[in-house]
C-alpha cells in the first residue's frame, strides 16, 4: 500500500467557529492506482490533500506513506521524505517565477540531494516530454497557462515520485490542455505510481480508477469510476 | 541548481531590493572605512607637517647660526683689521701736561712745533701718521659764546714711507671748519663769513653730530690758531693715527717715541676701532639672543602646530566614534528591515520551495546566501566609497602625501581586509531572523491561502 490513512481528522478552530475539515477519513491507495476525489468548496478536498502529502499534521488517526508516517519524522527529515516520495501539481501551478522553467523543474533536485548533473539529465529529458524543450530557457511569466502547469507536472516528477498528489490541476486550463495533463496523471500511474487528485473537474473524474465524493469533512461515497482504465 | 544560483536568480528578479541592501552595506562600510583613512589621513598629514615644520626651523636656526657664526668671525676678522690696520690713536703731549689738567681743562702744556718734523723725519715705525694740533677752550667774543678752537695743519707725512694720501686734510687759511652745537646755534651754512676774534673765516666745512666735544669745537689753519693764541711754532699735542703694533702696544710706542721725543709723553687715546668693535660684539650679543629667541618660537610654533593638529585629530576621532556606531546601527537595522520585506514577498516562492520538499536550512542558506552577496557588494563598494571620502576629506592629495603611506600603519590595512568580512557578518546578523521566520513558514498555510 503507497497512501494509507487511518481515520483521520483535522479541525480547523478560530474565536468565533470550529470547522471539521476531515473528519475520520481512511483512505488506501496502491501502486499504479488513479484516485480522485470530488465534493462541493470547504469539503475538506484540499486539507485531506495537504494531510496525505505530509504538509499537515492531522488531528486524530495516522498516515503512512509508502510505510513510513511522515509525522513521526523531524520537519526537514519530512521534507526530505516529501522530495524523494512525492511529487505536488496544483492548480495555481506555483513555479518560482524568477527561475527559467529547466531551473523550476529542478529545484526539487536539490532538495533530493541529487547531483547536478543526473538531476540536469532528468530535467532535459522531462522537458521534451512534456513537450517544453523549446520553452526550457523562459521564465514562467511567459508560459501559457497549459505550458505552466506542464512545467508544474514536469518539476513533480523530476524525483521519480511513488505518489502524486494534483490539487484541481485543471481547473486554470483550457479542454486541450486540461486532457494532456490527465493523460499524463494517468500515465504515472500506469508505470506504477499512485496519484490522489482533488477536482471539481467530471472530465479528471473519467480519468481516475476510482473516485470518492467527500461531503462535509467524510467520505460520502467511494466507488469505481466507470470510465476508468 | 544551487543555492547560489536560486540566490542570484533571485536578485536578479528583486534588483531594487538587493540594490539597497547594498547602499545601505556600503554606506556602513563606507563610514567606518572613510573615518578610519581621514583619522590615518590626519596622523600622516600631521607628522609630516610636523617634519616639514621642524625642518622649516631647524633651517632657520641653522642660518641664524651660520649668520651668527659668521658675524662672530667678521667681527674677530674686522678687529684683527682695525687693530692691525688702524691700529689704536695715540696723543704725543708735553711731558708737563697734567693729565687731570687734561681731562678737566684740555691741553694746557705746550711743545714745539718742531717735534712733529723730528718726528716725520725719524725711522719711527709704531705710527702712521701725525697730526700735530693746537687747542684751547676759548672766548668767541663775535658770538659772546664758549668754543674749543683747534688749529690744525693736516697730517704731517712720515718721510721714510714715502707720500701716502693723507687721513686728514688740512684746515686752508681763512677757512673755518665748525661742530654740530655751534652751525645749528648760528645757522651757519658752507660759504658763510664769520668773524672771529675779529678776523674773518669762511666756513669750510659743518660737522654733523658727534656727541663729543667735537660738536663745540672749531677748526681752522694752524698758524692762524697759533697767533691767536699767541703760540707761534708752538703746538699742544700730536695726534698719531693707526699705530700699528703687536703685543704690548702702547709700551712699544712710548718707547720708540721717547727716543725722538724725550720731553714728551704718550696717552692712548679711545679708539674708534674698539668702539666698532664693541658695536659688532653687541651685534653679535643679540645675533646670539635673537638665535636663543628663534629656537624657542621655533619649539613654541611647533607645540603649537602638534597641538592644533591634534585637537582637529580629536574633532575627527570624536565625530567618527558617534557617526560610524550610528551608521552601522542604521545599516543592521535597514537590512533587517529589508530581509523582513523580503520574506515576506516570497512567502509563496518559500512555502513551494518547503512543499518540493526543501529543508529549513537550505531556506536559511538562501537568504544567508543573498546576505552575504549583499555583504560583499556592499562591503567592496564601502571600501572604495569610504577611502575615496576619507582621502577627499583628509586632504591626502592636495597634502601631497603619497597613498602608500595611510597603510603604512596596520589600522587601516586591517579596517580594510576586515571590512568585506564585516559587511557579511553585519547583513548576515541582520538577514539571520528573517532567513528564519522565511524557514519556519508552514508551507500548508501558504498553500491554503494561494
Amino acid at each position: 500500500m503507497l497512501l494509507q490513512l487511518d481515520s483521520v481528522s483535522k479541525t480547523y478552530k478560530d474565536a468565533h467557529s470550529t470547522v471539521h475539515a476531515v473528519e475520520d477519513v481512511s483512505l488506501q491507495i496502491s501502486e499504479g492506482e488513479f484516485v480522485a476525489v470530488q465534493g462541493p468548496s470547504g469539503c475538506g478536498k484540499s486539507t485531506l490533500l495537504l494531510i496525505a502529502g505530509g504538509l499537515l499534521k492531522p488531528d486524530a488517526g495516522t498516515v503512512k506513506v509508502d510505510d513510513q508516517d511522515p509525522y513521526s519524522m523531524t520537519p526537514d527529515s519530512r521534507a526530505e521524505f516529501r522530495a524523494q516520495k512525492i511529487g505536488f501539481v496544483f492548480q495555481q501551478f506555483h513555479l518560482v517565477p524568477y527561475l527559467s522553467v529547466l531551473e523550476n523543474i529542478m529545484a526539487p533536485g536539490m532538495a533530493a540531494n541529487c547531483t547536478s548533473s543526473e538531476i540536469r539529465e532528468r530535467a532535459l529529458h522531462l522537458t521534451e516530454r512534456f513537450g517544453l524543450a523549446d520553452r526550457r530557457h523562459h521564465v514562467p511569466a511567459k508560459l501559457s497557462s497549459g505550458e505552466r502547469q506542464r512545467a508544474a507536472m514536469a518539476r513533480a516528477l523530476l524525483n521519480q515520485p511513488k505518489l502524486l498528489l494534483a490539487d484541481e490541476p485543471t481547473g486554470n486550463l483550457d479542454h486541450e490542455n486540461a486532457e494532456t495533463v490527465l493523460n499524463d496523471l494517468s500515465e504515472f500511474a500506469a508505470n506504477g505510481g499512485a496519484v490522489l487528485l482533488v477536482t471539481h473537474d467530471e472530465r479528471a473524474v473519467a480519468h481516475a480508477q476510482r473516485g470518492i465524493i467527500l461531503q462535509d469533512g467524510k467520505i460520502a461515497t467511494a466507488s469505481a469510476v466507470s470510465g476508468a482504465e | 541548481m544551487t543555492v547560489w544560483k536560486l540566490a542570484l536568480r533571485e536578485i536578479r528578479h528583486r534588483k531594487f531590493s538587493f540594490l539597497m541592501g547594498v547602499i545601505s552595506v556600503a554606506t556602513a562600510v563606507a563610514c567606518l572605512v572613510g573615518a578610519q583613512t581621514l583619522l590615518r589621513a590626519d596622523r600622516v598629514i600631521t607628522e609630516q607637517l610636523l617634519t616639514e615644520k621642524q625642518s622649516e626651523i631647524e633651517d632657520a636656526v641653522a642660518a641664524k647660526e651660520e649668520a651668527v657664526k659668521q658675524a662672530g668671525a667678521e667681527l674677530e676678522d674686522a678687529m684683527r683689521k682695525h687693530m692691525k690696520g688702524l691700529g689704536f690713536n695715540v696723543l704725543i703731549l708735553p711731558i708737563e701736561q697734567s693729565r687731570s689738567e687734561l681731562l678737566l681743562n684740555g691741553m694746557t702744556a705746550s711743545m714745539p712745533e718742531s717735534y712733529v718734523d723730528k718726528l716725520a723725519s725719524s725711522k719711527i715705525v709704531s705710527v702712521n701718521h701725525l697730526l700735530p694740533s693746537v687747542s684751547r677752550r676759548v672766548q668767541w667774543p663775535e658770538h659772546n659764546r664758549e668754543v674749543i678752537l683747534i688749529g690744525t695743519r693736516g697730517e704731517v707725512p712720515i718721510l721714510h714711507r714715502g707720500l701716502k694720501k693723507p687721513l686728514l686734510e688740512e684746515v686752508a687759511e681763512g677757512k673755518i671748519v665748525v661742530g654740530y652745537e655751534i652751525h645749528k646755534d648760528l645757522k651757519l651754512k658752507v660759504g658763510d663769513k664769520v668773524t672771529f676774534k675779529e678776523r674773518e673765516f669762511t666756513v669750510s666745512a659743518l660737522h654733523p653730530e658727534r656727541g663729543s666735544t667735537d660738536d663745540v669745537t672749531i677748526w681752522i689753519n694752524l698758524g692762524q690758531a697759533q697767533e691767536i693764541l699767541g703760540m707761534q711754532n708752538l703746538i699742544n699735542a700730536i695726534l698719531a693715527l693707526e699705530c700699528g703694533c703687536t703685543g704690548d702696544r702702547i709700551s712699544v710706542i712710548r718707547e720708540e717715541i721717547a727716543a725722538i721725543l724725550p720731553g714728551t709723553q704718550v696717552v692712548e687715546k679711545y679708539s674708534e676701532a674698539l668702539a666698532r668693535a664693541e658695536a659688532r660684539a653687541k651685534a653679535k650679543e643679540s645675533a646670539e639672543s635673537s638665535l636663543t629667541r628663534e629656537k624657542e618660537s621655533g619649539v613654541a610654533l611647533l607645540q603649537q602646530e602638534e597641538q592644533a593638529r591634534n585637537q582637529l585629530e580629536q574633532q575627527h576621532a570624536g565625530f567618527a566614534s558617534v557617526l560610524v556606531p550610528l551608521v552601522l546601527i542604521g545599516s543592521v537595522v535597514t537590512i533587517f528591515l529589508l530581509a523582513l520585506m523580503n520574506a515576506r514577498q516570497r512567502t509563496e516562492e518559500i512555502g513551494i520551495l518547503r512543499a518540493i520538499g526543501f529543508k529549513s536550512k537550505q531556506i536559511i542558506l538562501v537568504f544567508l546566501s543573498k546576505a552575504m552577496l549583499i555583504g560583499i557588494a556592499g562591503g567592496l563598494a564601502g571600501i572604495v566609497l569610504g577611502f575615496w571620502f576619507g582621502w577627499s576629506l583628509g586632504g591626502v592629495a592636495s597634502n601631497g602625501i603619497n597613498w602608500q603611506k595611510l597603510f603604512e600603519a596596520d589600522s587601516l590595512t586591517l579596517t580594510i581586509a576586515m571590512a568585506p568580512v564585516l559587511a557579511i557578518v553585519l547583513t548576515g546578523i541582520a538577514s539571520w531572523l528573517p532567513a528564519l521566520i522565511a524557514a519556519r513558514q508552514d508551507p500548508a498555510i501558504v498553500l491554503q491561502s494561494s
